[in-house]
């Protein structure tokens, strides 16, 4: 299969990789997937008294795709209030990398990975979690 | 050396040079239909095609009359086992397989069960090899055929043939083996080994696509098939259709070759492969998969824990290999041969699978061991689960959300 350039631009060039301290209040932690489906996505987030994320990283054990839209995650996540970063859309990550349907689960994926980043975070101080409207499973 | 570095041979291998030069007179010049008895352009081609029978026959330690030429080792799987089944069929409906064949072979039973066929699909073990005593408690007076494959296409397992083939015939059966990855490999001896009927593929040894052959006995016992397809009736009645003589000659030449050269290629690649296999899994929490004693000469197939094997395919873009991932096919289901092994879901997606052939160097084989390690060394750097395993994280304690 033929990647993408965008693809393979994140691929060859992951952005934001790392790890936050999880433990702390001002960062939200959404694990994803599992290794049997082979893929596993850990998207974390750091978030100011505004409620702007300020930094974002990423990793993630997967194929390409899934990489990629992980590292185009944490780009977007940077400088967005939680709730803007609520609205995005695994749609958007399809059409950004150019993904072809068999990898459209990868965005599923990391969209889920950004909403579960954004409830821990809520969850820790205090919020009320935010239920997802989609079903994708 | 050019890149990327072919190691895929167990899919498909670069025809040999000389296997082109025989058969390019059998396009244009030599053209004539092996089966026109009346004229020279006829004869040429019927006896270059006799030719061809009597080198496939050789490699194989067969007589040329037992030699059917096929379109390829699909087809000669399908033949065998679907035409088995109904020439024998008076005598009983059951066969038995295992769980590792080629889909050629499995969806050839399936066919066969919804034709009234009885089939068993025997499990194997951790290794790989098939389990003689469940093999032998599987046998009924109503089985007719056991087809198992001489060596495994993923992971390169030799599995016992003239064992299973001793237990088939006390029990009346027939010994059907897919010998794709075998023959041309590693000595095959229909004699020795006690098989009946055999399925092999030219281009998995040096040859053309699409023309195979199927090794059907005649002494001890005489076995017949029913044929498949319908028409002028050649090749013994079994296989009708014009016969495919320059691709014919090309497979004739390339097992002339096999038998030439065999022995030391045989060496030199398992040499290449042993430094392939130790030079990664120097690498931590790599496995090599299946038996490593009875195994093909030139197949490794290594899993890398932690690590997704289409992601680590990209990384090694420079390297031609295939992976166990489910990524690779559309299916989302890691391969089952890996699975049959009890290998976990995640071993099997971390899985690659380096095929050597008559053509791979030992710079190569040097230049894959670089390239997997770095490839190996950044994804896990990329790994949440590598990251995990190095806190001393037990992966199995955490709730994963299946999707």
């Amino acid at each position: 299969m033929a990647y993408s350039e965008k693809v393979i631009d994140h691929y060859t060039n992951p952005r934001n990789v790392g790890t936050l301290d999880k433990a702390s209040h001002k960062v939200g932690t959404g694990l994803v997937g599992a290794p049997e489906c082979g893929d596993v996505m850990r998207l974390q987030i750091q978030v100011d008294d505004n409620n702007v994320i300020t930094d974002a990283k990423f990793k993630t054990f997967g194929c390409g795709s899934a990489i990629a839209s992980s590292s185009l995650a944490t780009e977007w996540l940077k400088g967005k209030s939680i709730d803007d970063a609520m609205k995005i859309d695994n749609m958007d990550i399809v059409e950004e990398l150019a993904l072809p349907p068999v990898k459209i689960h990868c965005s599923v994926l990391a969209e889920d990975a950004i909403k579960a980043a954004i409830n821990d975070y809520r969850v820790k101080n205090g919020m009320e979690p935010i239920a997802s409207e989609k079903v994708h499973h | 050396m050019n890149i990327p570095v072919y190691l895929d041979n167990n899919a498909t291998t670069p025809m040999d040079p000389r296997v082109l030069e025989a058969m390019l007179p059998y396009f244009v010049e030599k053209f004539g239909n092996a089966a026109s008895r009346n004229h020279p352009f006829g004869w040429v081609a019927e006896e270059a095609v006799d030719y061809a029978r009597e080198q496939v026959a050789k490699l194989i330690g067969a007589s040329e009359k037992e030699i059917i030429f096929t379109s390829g080792a699909t087809e000669s799987d399908n033949l065998a086992i679907k035409g088995v089944f109904e020439m024998y069929k008076e005598k009983g409906n059951h066969i038995i397989t295992t769980v590792t064949e080629h889909k050629a072979v499995l969806d050839a039973c399936k066919h066969v069960e919804k034709m009234g066929g009885r089939v068993t699909y025997l499990p194997v073990k951790e290794d790989g090899l098939v389990d003689l005593d469940l093999l032998e408690s599987s046998m009924t007076p109503e089985t007719i055929l056991v087809s198992i494959m001489y060596g495994n296409n993923e992971i390169g397992v030799i599995q016992p043939i003239r064992a299973i083939a001793d237990i088939a015939h006390k029990h009346g059966a027939l010994m059907m083996t897919d010998a794709v990855q075998a023959v041309g490999k590693i000595p095959v001896d229909v004699n020795r080994d006690g098989i009946d009927l055999l399925a092999l593929s030219a281009h998995k040894f040096y040859g053309p696509k699409g023309v195979g052959a199927l090794y059907v006995r005649r002494k001890g016992p005489r076995v017949k098939v029913t044929a498949q397809m319908d028409g002028g009736g050649h090749e013994r009645g079994m296989r009708s259709g014009t016969l495919n003589v320059p691709g014919i000659v090309g497979l004739g030449k390339a097992c002339e070759l096999c038998i030439a050269e065999m022995e030391s290629e045989a060496k030199r690649l398992s040499g290449l492969r042993d430094k392939l296999q130790s030079g990664l899994t120097v690498l931590e929490e790599s496995y090599v998969n299946g038996n490593q004693e009875h195994r093909l000469p030139h197949v490794a197939n290594i899993s890398f824990k932690y690590v997704e094997g289409e992601g680590l395919m990209m990384a090694m873009k420079d390297l031609a290999v295939s992976s166990g991932s489910a990524c690779t096919s559309a299916s989302l289901e890691p391969s089952y041969v890996l699975k049959s092994l009890g290998l976990s879901d995640d071993l099997a997606h971390s899985s690659i699978r380096f095929g050597l052939g008559r053509f791979t160097t030992e710079e190569e084989v040097d230049y894959a061991i670089e390239v997997t390690k770095k490839s190996v060394t950044h994804l896990r750097e990329l790994s949440p689960l590598w990251e995990m395993f190095k806190e001393g994280i037990d992966l199995d304690s955490i709730e994963w959300a299946e999707h």
